[in-house]
């Protein structure tokens, strides 16, 4: 296939098709972690629901709790763990993902611009919260952000979850703001050129001749952040925010904290994660492989 | 200064564009008038998709300079916009916009770059889409369609806009000999229609059949040039010859 002038990448194929975008490139395996999950078999929660069962059983067979008591314990607190624990991780993976999303293409394009201090700027805003550990970015917000402030003469104070929605939002914001500024270089500037040569501008080009391109293929790694995210939120259980992990620990307390309840509670709050995001993950595969094949 | 009619409708004087040290077109000059069709021929890397990519301001040039219409392509107050509303570019590889279907490809620009009303759009579309003979082909996706099906919907997407001067960069060096006689019959069609079309192309037969004139381009340089029955049978420069030698 002969090289087009003016274009460096030499383009495969006659059609004007997406090149494959390279999530690698981006990351060392940015799909590492759903694609274990994903893999997994869908009888994994059978397995992790004998363990929770079996294993008190076995090692605290001769102390005074038996498992039926734990168990029961788990029992009684299980529709509270559910209503005010993992509902408030969704809730707070809901925010975060939204907050997280519109930042990072905002950023995304940021690192696109044509300006060039603004490339420069979202550049490195994309690669220090991309490269920061998330516990440390959670507790600078937490410390540096007010927790009240004041609008229009309305004291507003900040929830702390709002303040542990805005930490996990940054390191979101920074990868989102890659999988953006990956997938619009994925596009083959033939595109633009043509979109070039009649009469658009660089706003419309991008807006509605590239973004809509490459929607599809932001798509997985988008909704594998997304799972990442969720099983990340439990970090905010150390800044004491109310989510399902600091709850459990509540739990366990007010039931004398006997050793043996620890496998049941934490075992049930790790079912959870995993039948909220295993199906994600399924999902998430299932459409990078359909869109790695065709757009 | 104003255009008339009796003034060429493009016009390069002395062109020179480099790639960083190296110098792709050497000094080239070109007048086409209006109606005109002019080929250019000459090989592989001597500077053809380059010259034609000037005339859009799709590369800048650092020398000589550009006319079209009388406005000067690479002034550095010239809206480029409104000069590529009156430049058509057709590719060697199309470059159709893929997740829209035929006629949404040919209404795009016209939509949303002149503004215009979407059923008078509409109606030129399909219109342009029977003109470059795809009847029926208007809801498929450049992805169902052949590479020759592919290319008569960019021809006619680039029509759409109206026009004054279409450029086609070797729009037949990727399709299979099957299809090169239906996007070329669509080329004649445009050129017979009084459409000023400057073509890079191959097609020796083709260019002989349809050019007012003839450019060969080598290094650079435009070595020679004439309307087509002196250029093929009666070539004068050597290197002219050679070229002709090995491809007729
Ligand atoms: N964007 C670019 N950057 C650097 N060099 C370039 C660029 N575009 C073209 N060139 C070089 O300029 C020269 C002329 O290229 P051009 O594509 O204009 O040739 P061509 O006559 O169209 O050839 P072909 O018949 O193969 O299409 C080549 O040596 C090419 O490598
Ligand atoms: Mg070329």
């Amino acid at each position: 296939m002969k090289r087009i002038s003016g274009i460096n990448t030499p383009l495969k194929g006659g059609m004007a098709v997406l090149k494959p975008f390279d999530i690698n490139a981006l990351s060392p395996d940015g799909y590492i972690f759903t694609r274990w999950l994903a893999a997994l078999p869908w009888w994994t929660p059978l397995v992790m629901l004998a363990i929770i069962w079996g294993y008190p059983t076995i090692a605290y067979a001769q102390s005074g709790l038996s498992i039926y008591d734990a168990f029961d314990a788990l029992w009684r607190w299980m529709p509270f763990l559910l209503v005010s624990g993992f509902s408030f991780n969704v809730l707070i993976s809901f925010w975060t993902l939204l907050i997280g999303t519109v930042a990072g293409v905002a950023l995304g394009l940021g690192q696109i611009s044509t300006f060039g201090p603004l490339r420069a700027f979202s550049w490195f805003i994309t690669q220090l919260f991309r490269n920061s550990p998330w516990l440390v970015i959670l507790f600078i917000v937490l410390l540096a952000l007010p927790f009240e402030f004041t609008l229009f003469g309305q004291t507003i104070r900040v929830p702390d979850w709002m303040k542990g929605v805005f930490g996990l939002s940054l390191p979101i914001m920074a990868n989102i703001s890659e999988i953006v500024r990956g997938a619009v270089q994925s596009v083959p500037t033939a595109q633009w050129e043509a979109a070039e040569s009649l009469a658009f501008s660089r706003r419309q080009i991008l807006w509605q001749i590239i973004l809509p391109q490459c929607f599809k293929r932001m798509l997985p790694p988008w909704m594998n952040w997304y799972a990442i995210l969720t099983m990340a939120t439990p970090l905010c259980s150390l800044l004491g925010i109310e989510e399902i992990i600091t709850l459990s620990r509540q739990a366990m307390e007010s039931e004398d904290n006997q050793p043996e309840l620890l496998v049941p509670f934490y075992g049930f709050a790790l079912l959870l994660f995993f039948v909220y995001c295993y199906p994600i993950a399924r999902l998430t595969m299932r459409l990078e492989r359909h869109y790695a094949v065709k757009l | 200064m104003t255009w008339t009619a009796e003034k060429p409708i493009v016009s390069l004087k002395d062109v020179r564009k480099s790639f960083g040290t190296l110098e792709v077109l050497k000094g080239v000059s070109i007048d086409v008038m209006k109606g005109e069709v002019i080929c250019i021929i000459g090989p592989s890397g001597s500077g053809k998709s380059t010259l034609i990519r000037c005339i859009n301001g799709l590369n800048d040039i650092q020398g000589g300079s550009i006319f079209v219409q009388g406005k000067e392509v690479h002034a550095t107050n010239l809206d480029k916009l409104e000069l590529r509303k009156k430049v058509g570019m057709v590719f060697q590889q199309y470059n159709l916009f893929p997740h829209k279907t035929a006629l949404q490809n040919v209404m795009m620009a016209p939509l949303k770059v002149l503004k215009e009303n979407k059923t008078d759009v509409e109606s030129r579309a399909r219109q342009l889409i029977k003109k470059v003979r795809l009847e029926g082909k208007e809801d498929s996706y450049p992805g169902e369609l052949s590479g020759g099906q592919q290319q008569r919907v960019a021809i006619a997407r680039s029509l759409a806009m109206n026009p004054e001067v279409m450029l086609f960069d070797e729009v037949t060096a990727a399709l299979d000999p099957e299809t090169v006689k239906e996007v070329l019959v669509t080329i004649r069609e445009l050129a017979e229609d009084g459409m000023t079309c400057i073509l890079v192309t191959h097609e020796m037969g083709f260019a002989r059949e349809v050019a007012d004139h003839i450019y060969f381009t080598d290094r650079g340089v435009i070595v020679e040039h004439g309307p087509p029955k002196t250029f093929f049978d009666d070539a004068q420069d050597p290197r002219t010859k050679e070229f002709l030698g090995q491809i007729l």
